[in-house]
């Protein structure tokens, strides 16, 4: 008797923890893949943003990005507009925060000031492309609560389908929906819903790279934005990961510093 | 040949009457038959509502697609702009400013929404030391002190991006202006964002007693639009309908015949409907008056047919023999009455704008199956029903009046023609006091709530018309170059210095904003950036700042190569906005670099342009129709003389009306232009009676001019007088329409239809006795011809 309960007991226990809720798998998954990536120290690369109207025009911009790993807080970049010609130079700092507003200084080489942008504004577009400065910033777990949707296969690779929900009051989003690769929870693919929940864009990542054995960057990201009919695809090329960056080349100085 | 000829026109002259042996011998298959038809064409479903007020402009109309071409390069705005009006006068009160908050986040809940501005979100810029924030204006309202509302209102009724475009300057009123991202092809998502703002905003105003709110926008007016179609459906054709068989009743005293007749009319009206639903032809204010159109024009054929059976019943002819009798008679007119009239409206297809296409169409399709069905089913169902017609005395086709009438005109000839010649050159001369103006608000009446909010809106906050402008810069991110920022400022400054400019909102004000701030709020950098580079690195930073949804691409193009500056105008008739719009340009042309120039484009110039447009189009689509109306008249009287001859009462009454219009209006908008082509087919029929009865006279009967003319008032005068009796009470009713394209446009068809009368019986009558009378051989000639080609119209 006593056998049987315990039995009973044990069996509801394991399928309790079975039975884990949809947001429970959705956080495990965030927090999987986070730590899938983690330990790649800090990387570098060349950035290209090619801005397409409804009519098919084009328009190109060039910078340059480094990134800067951090367990304790979000991690840390810096990027340096290197066109339209009237910008180059142009450099931002940013220190995202696993909670609160991130921190971003912008140094203006025309005035050779740095200025800090004290605004909780991160949604609206960046370089006038359809990325939000949301979509771009480092993606810390804690900034959005999570639910497991579904497995699905896409493109021949199978994922997991999980929605998440900006905690920002601030974000341009309702909810966004991410598609992790199952073997090494690469992004494939997100469509952001906004506010009033339609669907207003869709981001597809290719040509992907594995740089240090298990560091999976795209080579190529396309976003169409549904509601405006724009696109903007962002090419990224000559990642580096063996530069050692420290603390001391994100600082306000550094910005000045790159910027030349 | 000629034996051909000869006998091709004694079949014709059978032709009446055979037709109408056989509609009696077959009545139940001709009945069943034509219901069958009818219904055919009613099984092609609903016609659809079209609400877009793009479905004014043909698809490659110049302004649209200029207008096209600058939304494209930057945003697609229309808009719902919801007005709150504080009861206390006060819109910085922390309740209200609570309430606008709430209502700015619920509007971003908006169906298709892209954007929302008010005074609350407005990203404010402001300094301290290094640090630039920026921010909404004002959040957290119900947390603020007097001190911080004064403060906050200063700033908000001082920015030249908020005064006047969604705050008035005492501050009495506010508004939020939500701008949607429509489909190309509106199906129904206007009436989505209507119904959702409207339920919004009626809940704001249950939770704030306070507050009172009205609508505008483009949004609201294609709904208006919408709602005004449907109006004139629910409301005016009923009321045509009750005429209508009110006026068949009296004129025939048959309940069988009336009956009939509102059967024909019926079966037309649902032909026309199918046609345009199997055709795809969507419901738009204009193009739905076809419905009242076809009501009072259809009544006309079928109420020839009908009179004419009861005269002869009357007259002691059995059912049978009268029915036969009358087709023989009115198969003719009818069919060639017709056949103008399809003409006039098909004139319409030569309209520039789409609705008018559609309502030339529909009614020409409509009076077709008009002329069928009161050919073949009036009479098979005549033939079939009862038909009683009470033993009085038959109403002898005079009366007093039309008696004395016919002497009048002949015993003073020449006073007439001088009288009514100088009446014509004093209107003709009146014609060119008309302005052509298509002020699209005014296209509402003032019952209509979107009309009175959209009035409350430029008496209180600003206005509703607005003139936009794409200026160039030299290069992709020229737009930084303090030379174009410098010159652009002085573009707005002369803007700002015509008193018809209500607000402009241009980018420099952006870049004045931000330089302000990124030197300490200094007011002495309240200008342009001393250099490109600084300029370009200053927007960048603000870009980068600003809020999901509120940033500059509805201002700035992607390349940086182009701004917009939009300039809200106060109402002034069309042709001062196009002037307005020209000599903008021309400022632009004189003073700035050949990169800035621009033409003025928006809503508001498509629509001013659109009267123009549709009136040089429509001098041709009424020369066509009176080309071909005057070959169908000459080819029926069979005289070119008096073809010629009854060019005159057509053509005259057009302008007589035009010239009472100006006395009356002043005003020619796109709904007058269409209406030349289309009364010339209307009003030819009178011309076409009483000619070929006078003709009938002198040829066949062998009588004077004189009494030629006495025969002919005789004959078809009262027919006459209850015809054109029926289409301006027709038109009457369409004038009641809360839709002035079609106010406007039924009542100048009034005024023509009833100056038509008027020349049709002093005038041509005089006109026909002082030409040179034709040589008796010549006379005879003719006889033997005009008595096959027209048989006599009845009369009543």
């Amino acid at each position: 008797m006593r056998r049987t309960i315990l039995t009973l007991i044990g069996v509801a226990v394991a399928g309790f923890a079975m039975a884990q809720s949809p947001e429970e798998k959705g956080l495990e998954i965030a927090k999987a893949a986070d730590k899938y990536d983690e330990g790649f120290g800090s990387s570098s690369t060349k950035l290209t943003m090619i801005l397409t109207n409804k009519q098919g025009q084009e328009s190109t911009r060039y910078m340059s990005n480094q990134t800067l790993e951090l367990t304790t807080d979000g991690d840390k970049s810096l990027i340096v507009f290197n066109s339209p010609r009237d910008v180059k130079g142009t450099a931002t700092l940013t220190y995202t925060h696993k909670e609160g507003s991130d921190d971003q200084w912008l140094y203006l080489p025309a005035v050779k000031r740095v200025k800090r942008i004290s605004s909780d504004n991160k949604s609206g577009p960046f370089m006038g492309s359809e990325f939000a400065y949301e979509d771009l910033s480092s993606q810390e777990v804690e900034k959005y609560t999570y639910k497991f949707i579904k497995e699905e296969a896409i493109n021949g690779v199978d994922t997991y389908v999980i929605e998440r929900d900006p905690v920002d009051p601030k974000s341009g989003y309702a909810r966004q929906l991410v598609w992790y690769n199952k073997e090494n929870y690469r992004l494939e693919k997100m469509e952001f819903y906004d506010r009033k929940n339609a669907l207003l864009k869709t981001l597809e990542y290719s040509n992907y790279n594995v740089y240090k054995e298990k560091h999976w960057r795209a080579g190529e990201m396309n976003m169409v934005n549904h509601q405006t009919g724009k696109k903007t695809k962002l090419i990224f090329e000559d990642y580096d990961f063996g530069l050692d960056l420290t603390a001391d080349d994100f600082s306000q100085n550094s910005l000045r510093r790159a910027s030349r | 040949m000629k034996d051909q000829m000869q006998n091709l026109k004694e079949r014709s002259r059978q032709f009446g009457q055979v037709w109408g042996e056989k509609v009696v011998k077959y009545k139940w298959p001709v009945l069943i038959g034509t219901l069958l038809l009818a219904m055919a064409f009613g099984s092609g479903g609903q016609m659809g509502f079209n609400s877009d007020y793009h479905v004014f402009f043909s698809e490659d109309n110049p302004q649209l697609l200029a207008y096209d071409g600058l939304q494209n390069k930057y945003t697609k705005d229309d808009n719902v702009l919801i007005v709150i009006s504080p009861k206390d006068g006060d819109v910085f009160t922390r309740e209200t400013l609570t309430a606008v908050e709430e209502l700015t986040a619920n509007s971003w809940q908006t169906p298709h929404s892209s954007r929302v501005d008010a005074i609350t979100n407005f990203q404010y810029t402001r300094a301290v030391d290094d640090d630039l924030y920026v921010d909404d204006l004002i959040a957290d309202a119900a947390s603020k002190s007097d001190e911080e509302l004064a403060e906050l209102r200063e700033i908000a009724t001082t920015d030249p991006r908020l005064v006047k475009r969604l705050v008035n300057e005492d501050a009495s009123v506010t508004a939020v202006n939500v701008t949607v991202r429509l489909p190309t092809q509106d199906n129904g998502e206007s009436a989505e964002v209507a119904a959702y703002v409207r339920e919004m905003v009626a809940n704001l105003e249950a939770k704030y007693p306070n507050l009172e709110t009205r609508l505008s926008g483009m949004v609201m007016m294609n709904s208006a639009f919408f709602e005004a179609a449907n109006g004139d459906f629910m409301t005016l054709t009923p009321l045509m309908f009750l005429i209508v068989i009110i006026t068949i009743f009296l004129t025939t005293r048959t309940l069988s015949g009336t009956f009939s007749t509102l059967l024909v009319i019926v079966l037309s009206i649902m032909t026309a409907m199918g046609f345009g639903a199997y055709m795809g032809i969507g419901l738009t204010p204009p193009s739905g008056a076809f419905i009242n159109i076809i009501l009072t024009l259809a009544v006309a054929d079928s109420i020839h047919v009908l009179i004419t059976v009861i005269q002869q019943m009357k007259k002691g002819m059995g059912k049978r023999e009268a029915i036969i009798e009358s087709l023989r008679l009115n198969f003719m007119p009818v069919f060639i009455t017709s056949i103008t009239t399809v003409i006039g409206f098909l004139s319409m297809n030569f309209s520039d704008s789409p609705p008018f296409r559609d309502l030339g169409n529909l009614t020409s399709v409509g009076m077709m199956a008009a002329f069928l069905y009161s050919t073949l089913t009036l009479p098979a169902l005549l033939a079939i029903l009862p038909v009683k017609v009470k033993a009085r005395v038959p109403k002898e086709g005079k009366s007093p009046f039309l008696e004395r009438l016919a002497e009048f005109v002949i015993s003073r000839k020449r006073p007439v023609i001088i009288a009514t010649s100088l009446f014509i050159l004093i209107s003709s001369v009146l014609v060119f006091k008309n302005e052509l103006n298509d002020e699209f608000i005014k296209y509402f009446s003032k019952s209509v709530p979107f009309r009175a909010d959209t009035d409350y809106i430029s008496d209180n906050l600003t206005g509703i018309y607005t003139v936009e402008f794409s200026v160039g810069a030299s290069e992709e991110g020229g737009i930084n170059d303090p030379a174009y920022l410098n010159k652009l400022k002085e573009f707005e400054d002369w803007l700002y210095s015509k008193e018809e400019v209500v607000h402009v909102n241009a980018f420099t004000e952006v870049m004045e904003q931000v330089n302000k701030s990124m030197h300490g709020d200094d007011l002495s950098y309240y200008r342009m950036p001393d250099n490109r580079e600084e300029a370009a690195q200053y927007l960048l930073l603000y870009e980068m700042s600003l809020p999901f949804g509120l940033d500059l691409n509805n201002q700035v193009n992607v390349d940086k190569s182009e701004t917009r500056v939009i300039v809200t105008i106060e109402n002034i008739p069309t042709q001062s906005m196009l002037a307005f719009s020209e000599e903008a340009s021309n400022w632009l042309n004189e003073n700035a670099p050949e990169y800035m120039q621009a033409e003025g484009v928006s809503s508001t110039m498509m629509f001013a342009h659109l009267s123009e447009r549709q009136i040089m189009s429509m001098i041709r689509g009424t020369a066509i129709a009176l080309l071909l109306i005057s070959l169908v008249l000459g080819f029926a009287i069979r005289s070119g003389k008096f073809g010629l001859i009854s060019l005159i009462p057509n053509i005259t009454p057009v302008i007589a009306g035009l010239g009472m219009w100006a006395l009356l209006y002043g005003y020619v908008n796109t709904g007058i232009s269409i209406v030349f082509g289309m009364t010339l087919g209307i009003i030819v029929d009178d011309t076409v009676h009483f000619l070929s009865k006078y003709l009938r006279a002198r040829r066949e009967l062998g009588k004077s001019p004189e009494d030629a003319v006495r025969y002919a008032f005789s004959t078809v005068g009262q027919a006459l007088l209850v015809t054109s009796f029926v289409l301006v009470a027709g038109f009457l009713v369409l004038a009641q329409s809360n839709f002035g394209l079609n106010s406007d446009m039924a009542k100048i068809t009034v005024i023509i239809i009833a100056f038509a009368l008027i020349l049709d019986f002093l005038m041509l009558p005089a006109l026909l006795m002082l030409s040179p009378t034709k040589r008796a051989q010549d006379v005879k000639e003719k006889k033997s011809q005009v008595q096959q080609k027209l048989q006599p119209a009845p009369a009543v």
